[in-house]
């Protein structure tokens, strides 16, 4: 146990933080259900601006999650660093990857004789 | 890094199975890339709610399965909050609460399964392996069940107490390819929907085989009368529900990666909660109180919230977008 400082109650923030992810799921639900055309429609470098707010929704939540019911930003910046920075580095590497991939083997179906099906 | 060495652990554990996860997300990423015109519309799969029968219900189900887990995430702190403070009794109520509610999210997973496996309406696969549905004139979905004919078949299921005892196969659809065909041909009102989304471009919007009037854009196509009736012609196999070769929401790959990826998810809120009980039990025995720290608490704590970050992402993703 090497708690360099002493750990607050802090039962209110755990509240807040709840509010904040129940808000953000109810509007993600909303806008799923509604799909307002005019976001959805609408395109941003390849992925309609619903999507766009879809990750940027899941992102903020993950944040929540990890910062402060993981009790990350509690902890000393070189253990925050070294969970954090990997996993982002690695995963929007793997993605950029792979779905540059999917999307020339698309166009390989699309644009080729090769069908996949018919 | 100020943390002990069983904290740090279960950090680095996180970050490899983030990592696994976060593998399974891309595959399925790529695969959603690759078949892009024709992989299945979330909201119109995942359509159930408990009691509410042939209600289309889109999300609602799944957003009640998110709520449960963060909720159950919030008494998981409370519980750490409490452990901190040495006071036994919350620790043991608030843990209480979270294995409740990690219980009530896996029987809601295998309520989601059932009926993802059991589907509603049914469709047909093709020759080429491309999956047909069935609408009505005002573009709703149609089960196989409201128009199929009843033709006498001869065709049963190889079964070894049936004297093949050599062979055996999975159960038969209810109904076989002719019987969907004449009954489709019985009912003129009838109309074919494909599983591509229909995007309006020079190619699609004087396309003869589309009928323009009921296909919306970035909805499944729907064919006109014509055309739905050539295509039925190349009918070869008759899908219900879903299984891990086929299934009657679309592409094959689609129902695979829901089985895989929800499945693991599901695995790990399972041997969440034998954790959390394990945890519970040694609470309620004191281990922690005679140690001095609860420790053990915040260390599952952050397994849990893990399996909760993890959801996050997987909603979105199969749910969402």
């Amino acid at each position: 146990m090497s708690h360099e400082h002493e750990y607050v109650s802090n039962t209110s923030r755990i509240w807040k933080v709840f509010g904040i992810l129940s808000a953000v799921t109810i509007v993600e639900v909303i806008l799923g259900i509604l799909k307002p055309e005019a976001l959805h429609l609408n395109h941003f470098l390849g992925m309609n601006l619903l999507n766009w707010i879809f990750y940027a929704l899941t992102l903020y939540k993950a944040y929540y999650i990890v910062y402060a019911f993981m009790h990350m930003e509690g902890e000393r910046s070189s253990l925050r660093y070294a969970v954090v920075l990997p996993v982002i580095f690695l995963i929007l590497y793997l993605l950029f990857i792979l779905l540059t991939e999917g999307n020339y083997i698309y166009g390989v179906f699309k644009d080729s004789t090769i069908k996949w099906n018919f | 890094m100020g943390a002990s060495y069983g904290k740090l652990m279960m950090w680095f554990f996180i970050v490899s199975d983030a990592l696994t996860f976060s593998g399974f997300l891309a595959a399925y990423g790529f695969s959603r890339f690759k078949f892009i015109e024709t992989w299945p519309l979330a909201d119109e799969v995942f359509t159930h709610f408990p009691f509410m029968h042939g209600v289309s219900a889109p999300m609602y189900y799944v957003a009640l399965m998110t709520f449960i887990l963060i909720f159950s995430s919030v008494t998981m702190v409370l519980a750490v909050d409490a452990g901190h403070q040495m006071k036994k009794n919350k620790v043991v109520v608030y843990m209480f609460l979270t294995i409740i509610g990690g219980m009530i999210f896996v029987g809601s997973q295998a309520w989601e399964w059932k009926n993802f496996i059991k589907g509603e309406y049914g469709a047909i696969e093709t020759k080429g392996g491309s999956l047909l549905q069935f609408v009505d004139k005002d573009g709703k979905r149609v089960a196989l069940a409201d128009f199929a004919a009843t033709l006498p078949v001869e065709r049963e299921q190889l079964n070894r107490n049936k004297a093949t005892w050599f062979m055996s196969e999975s159960s038969l659809p209810s109904y076989t390819v002719a019987e969907v065909q004449a009954g489709f041909k019985a009912h003129p009102d009838l109309l074919i929907r494909t599983e591509v989304i229909y995007e309006a471009d020079e190619a699609t919007k004087n396309d003869a085989t589309i009928n323009h009037d009921l296909t919306k854009i970035k909805h499944k196509t729907i064919l006109t009368r014509e055309e739905s009736m050539l295509r039925l012609g190349q009918a070869t196999y008759v899908v219900e529900g879903a299984n891990l070769t086929r299934n009657e929401y679309g592409s094959k790959l689609f129902a695979d990666f829901f089985f895989f990826i929800t499945g693991f998810h599901g695995f790990h809120v399972f041997s969440g909660v034998i954790i959390n009980i394990i945890i519970f039990f040694n609470v309620l025995l004191g281990t922690y109180e005679k140690r001095g720290s609860y420790e053990m608490v915040e260390k599952v704590g952050l397994y849990w919230h893990f399996v909760d970050l993890v959801w996050v992402f997987v909603f979105t993703v199969f749910y969402l977008v």
